[in-house]
């Protein structure tokens, strides 16, 4: 059996006596009898060697696809050998929320490092340590914005599936309306926004690029938003925006999005983070931990947890959210990735997937029974027609591909940089072969 | 510890001084020492109503927060947006930094004079 | 130490990727940023070196003693992170087929099954990604159900005034009123105030067992009883499962549903902040209330975050469990527990515990006596903590203290290490009579002297100007 405990039966003994009791039960003589001691059912220890092949079984059970064509939330992109060393390091594992500034100023400033570049990725003025995913930042930057008198949250249809459930979810905790914005083809509905535009609605929520991988006229969306008093929203996608429009450009009041783009493996869908980053004027709405430049008392720069009053532990249920863990590991992961990256590998990992999705959409969409299914411009995701769609997908699995992700109307294809041509072709001519057998 | 006597108080510390038209309110000497350096004011918009008894907003110190209980019922007619700069003057000058007027009064709580504030204050301090 | 955009210079990077193979396309127009984010631009040696200067300025329960109460920090394994770094774990797709996927799903429902016996529940879900955040995926169990019944005047939830902040804030995002309840002077919940509070609106109660002032209330029983007597719920919050686990079952106890912080008690590290693990199980007939994904599994259930949760976090939580085993797990609760004890058999020398007797896996001291007598706080002594390679432990809290210190040293630390940190308590109690100026000035040889947090948080620089 493994453990991890120090003490030696002698000690134990001795710890005992030292307290004045003559067994570990006596520690427990506050649980009732009934109560104490279930015989549970579990496994025997095991020792650490087991354990490894245990597990390294498990792992053997899975299939991770050399070649990834599917998104949909979560991308396969490269990550740089440095950025998956650093964050293994046991200090930055091991620490706890950096309360203790005076001992925790490398967590601090890593978090202030995160926070910056997150605000020049979006153009926003403030971020907050980052949230548990993209789909909660959606739900706690809905709640950021309900007042005295808008209540009401409108969210796309085309944004993503889990988003939308856990807004709704949000919304229906508080007792908040929400109402989805239907979708028109395959991008955000402006005329039916602008219907549901009424006075009692604190804000809207759209995906750039959307679900569809379709990029939506964000600006002219917010500009029918802001006449109509409400609060705008954008879930953005951070490798797009090394290229894309900034949420501050497009007039978003609150820019959310799912940080796992940045050096997250895809890890069947977590650890990822949520980052969120709003103006001045909504810095003390925004929630969760944000970290603060000041100095210490011999005038050194230093940094800290700041506006704390906002939060759970000082405002109990007066506070706006409950959250107080971040993803502290996963920011300081998504901090290193960009500046190991930097502008100009960011550009290029940006503009590579998307060139590379473009290339794969038009060699897909030569093929007979193949269509995209939307016709506006796309990032790195598309939708296609794809007869015998179930065939198609195993015979790219068979050869190590996965492929795009089935959905209602069709396939959902994504490509980033990591996918090289030579792979894009094969996949193509998988699905021509496949494609050629059922004709 | 000022205790000013052309003020009167609440129970929860915030003073009120009646100007003709309006009424006038802030948070006491001792009120700014018990929550140390205030950084921050949560602040009603002209317009509001009050209720005498009710929370109106908050005042924020580094580790606590504490509600601002309005003595009267009536509506915002001022607001002190200077505090949005500079919230340290409710420390430095508890009584000439005031929070907000308020017009229209058809109902006000029971407050205390200086005196018997003082006494209260100490009592509970 | 200097911010990484002060290091930055023009022009300088790594190259990662290789030229594009396909042809480039261009986006549409209006759709480009107008200028390249400011990013930092560095080369991959000022990379490791500025993130291992960060490094150096962190202190991680590998550092040294973490007796942060209420945290559980106990070691973590490096076993448990290996075996999460496995590219078969890594490499998966939340939405690849289920072929591809039997290994996730199958650490899924081992953890699952070996939690629930571990808890008493029925079933478990592993979507929340921290406490707080399963706390609020186990009170939405609560508001389903009622609201499944059509019992919709239930807007209450009960909460002991000894509860995280979490509890309250939680409860307010589900849409419920709170309603305290006064501890009694024994610290544990006050029975007759409990049955005042009950009625037709309660909705359910929220509970941490050991409580937050480490101490087992042995009216548990007596608790779950009379709030399901009033049709109310109850929650258990997990927080300090880890003096219990293997020994007694929040199932057991009474309780409907619970949450566990799988960083906490399941040795998973804290990574600064997180990530966590929130899991949340609950008994057969509030099941179908679960959050579910609406991509991963269909359906029109709630939903807390995407996919499936902090899955890397279960498995390493999986690889502890393995490893304790039937006897591992009670055991470590019991070492808990013994050093909590240990350690406050020691410090009563010189200090007050809040409550006197035995205490679970953690214990609270009341330094007000000592404030009394010198001026110096518990601030102060934690902050003196530090200069003696030590982390703090929780200050002020729970609220009903004054002057707390709280206090848990977990079963992963030696008899030697509580020895040494006893003395240095000791000795700071000598030090706070002698030269108490020195000891507000604290610490005196750590990375920062104090911080001017009324600054911060006055003017609030959050982000480093361009």
């Amino acid at each position: 059996m493994g453990s991890y405990i120090p003490s030696t039966p002698a000690e134990r003994r001795e710890m005992l006596s030292a307290v004045g009791v003559s067994s570990f039960q006596e520690l427990y003589r506050d649980v009732p009898e009934e109560m104490y001691r279930p015989d549970l059912d579990l496994p025997e220890g095991k020792s650490e060697l087991e354990v490894a092949r245990i597990l390294t079984a498990l792992a053997g059970k899975n299939r991770a696809f050399p070649t990834v064509l599917r998104g949909a939330g979560a991308y396969d992109h490269y990550i740089p050998s440095i950025v998956k060393y650093i964050p293994a390091k046991e200090e930055f594992l091991t620490a706890y929320t950096p309360y203790q500034a005076e001992m925790s100023q490398g967590i601090l400033q890593s978090i202030f490092e995160y926070q910056t570049m997150i605000c020049r990725l979006t153009g926003m003025d403030v971020s907050n340590a980052s949230v548990y995913d993209g789909a909660t930042a959606a739900a706690e930057a809905a709640a950021m914005c309900r007042d005295r008198k808008r209540r009401v949250t409108l969210i796309s249809a085309a944004a993503h599936p889990d988003t939308i459930q856990t807004v709704k979810t949000y919304c229906y905790a508080a007792g908040e309306a929400v109402e989805v914005i239907p979708e028109k083809d395959g991008k955000t509905d402006l005329a039916a926004l602008e219907a549901m535009l009424t006075p009692e609605v604190a804000s809207v929520y759209i995906q750039q690029p959307n679900f569809y991988g379709q990029l939506e006229d964000v600006e002219k969306i917010g500009e029918a938003v802001h006449q109509a008093g409400a609060m705008y929203i954008l879930g953005c996608n951070p490798i797009a925006l090394a290229i894309l429009q900034t949420p501050r450009e497009a007039g978003a009041d609150i820019a959310v999005g799912e940080g796992q783009p940045l050096g997250m493996p895809l890890s069947y869908g977590g650890p990822y983070l949520g980052f969120m980053a709003t103006t001045a004027k909504y810095m003390r709405k925004l929630p969760g931990r944000i970290v603060g430049q000041t100095v210490d008392a011999a005038g050194a720069r230093a940094y800290v947890l700041s506006l704390q009053a906002r939060e759970q532990h000082i405002r109990r249920e007066k506070a706006s959210s409950n959250i107080c863990s971040n993803e502290a590991l996963c920011a300081l992961t998504a901090g290193l990735y960009m500046a190991a990256m930097g502008p100009a590998g960011m550009e290029k990992a940006a503009k590579q997937s998307m060139a590379k999705a473009h290339y794969l959409a038009e060699k897909l969409r030569a093929l007979p029974g193949v269509e995209l299914v939307y016709s506006g411009p796309f990032f790195h995701e598309f939708v296609t027609t794809l007869p015998h769609t179930a065939e198609v997908l195993s015979a790219l699995e068979e050869a190590g591909i996965l492929g795009g992700l089935p959905i209602a109307g069709g396939v959902l294809w994504c490509a980033t940089e990591k996918v090289p041509k030579a792979e894009l072709d094969r996949a193509v001519e998988i699905v021509k072969e496949v494609l050629g057998r059922w004709s | 510890m000022n205790y000013p006597v052309d003020y009167k108080y609440t129970r929860s510390h915030e003073w009120l001084r009646d100007d003709g038209d309006v009424a006038i309110v802030g948070i006491s000497d001792y009120a700014q020492d018990a929550l140390g350096d205030v950084v921050f004011v949560n602040l009603p918009a002209v317009g509001d109503t009050v209720i005498a008894g009710e929370s109106f907003g908050d005042v924020e110190s580094v580790k606590a927060v504490s509600d601002l209980i309005s003595p009267v019922t009536g509506v915002v007619c001022q607001v002190n947006t200077a505090l949005e700069d500079a919230p340290e003057s409710l420390n430095e000058d508890p009584y000439g930094a005031w929070i907000i007027q308020v017009e229209d009064v058809t109902d006000c709580e029971d407050l205390m004079n200086a005196e018997d504030y003082q006494a209260f204050c100490e009592q509970e301090g | 130490m200097e911010l990484i955009f002060e290091k930055s210079v023009p022009g300088r990077g790594t190259e990662y990727l290789p030229a594009c193979d396909v042809p480039e396309v261009s986006l549409p127009e209006g759709l480009s940023r107008k200028a390249p984010p400011k990013l930092p631009e560095l080369s991959e040696t000022d990379v490791s070196r500025h993130y291992t200067q960060l490094c150096q300025r962190v202190y991680g329960v590998n550092c040294g003693f973490y007796p942060l109460g209420s945290c559980t920090m106990k070691y973590n394994p490096r076993i448990d992170e290996e075996m999460a770094a496995l590219p078969g774990f890594t490499g998966i797709h939340p939405l690849a087929p289920e072929g591809a996927t039997q290994g996730c799903r199958e650490v899924l429902a081992t953890a699952r099954r070996l939690l629930c016996e571990i808890t008493g529940m029925a079933d478990m879900t592993f979507q929340p990604a921290a406490g707080a955040h399963g706390e609020f995926t186990g009170v939405l169990l609560i508001k389903q159900y009622h609201d499944a019944r059509g019992d919709r005047k239930r807007c209450k939830i009960l909460v002991p005034d000894s509860a995280h902040g979490t509890n309250p804030a939680t409860a307010a995002m589900c849409g419920y009123q709170i309603v305290n309840i006064p501890s009694g002077p024994d610290g544990c919940v006050d029975l007759e105030a409990l049955k005042a509070a009950l009625g037709e609106d309660t909705a359910g109660l929220m509970l941490t067992n050991p409580n937050t002032l480490g101490l087992f209330d042995r009216n548990i029983l007596e608790i779950t009883r009379l709030v399901h007597g009033a049709g109310g719920l109850c929650y258990y919050d997990g927080a300090n499962l880890n003096a219990v686990m293997g020994l007694a079952r929040p199932g057991d106890m009474g309780f409907d549903c619970v949450h566990l912080n799988l960083h906490k008690t399941f040795a998973t590290p804290h990574g600064g902040g997180g990530p966590g693990g929130g899991a949340v199980g609950c008994k057969e007939f509030l099941k179908a209330y679960l959050p579910k994904s609406r991509l991963m599994d269909g359906g029109d259930g709630i939903q807390v975050r995407s996919f499936a949760g902090n899955f890397l976090v279960v498995v390493k939580a999986l690889a502890y469990l393995l490893t304790l085993g039937k006897e591992g797990v009670p055991q470590a609760a019991e070492n808990a527990v013994l050093n909590a004890n240990y350690l406050l058999a020691r410090l009563k020398e010189r200090y007050t515990p809040a409550y006197d007797g035995l205490c679970m896996h953690e214990f609270v001291l009341d330094l007000s006596q000592l404030k009394k007598e010198t001026g110096v706080s518990a601030l102060d002594l934690a902050k003196t903590l530090i200069d003696y390679g030590m982390h703090p432990p929780t200050t002020y809290f729970p609220l009903i203290v004054h002057e707390a210190l709280m206090l848990e040293p977990t079963e992963t630390e030696s008899k030697q290490t509580l020895d040494q940190a006893a003395e240095v308590f000791l000795n700071l109690w000598d030090l706070a009579h002698e030269d108490p100026g020195y000891m507000h000035e604290a610490p005196h040889h750590a990375q920062i002297r104090r911080p001017d947090e009324v600054r911060a948080a006055r003017t609030p620089i959050l982000c480093q100007p361009e």
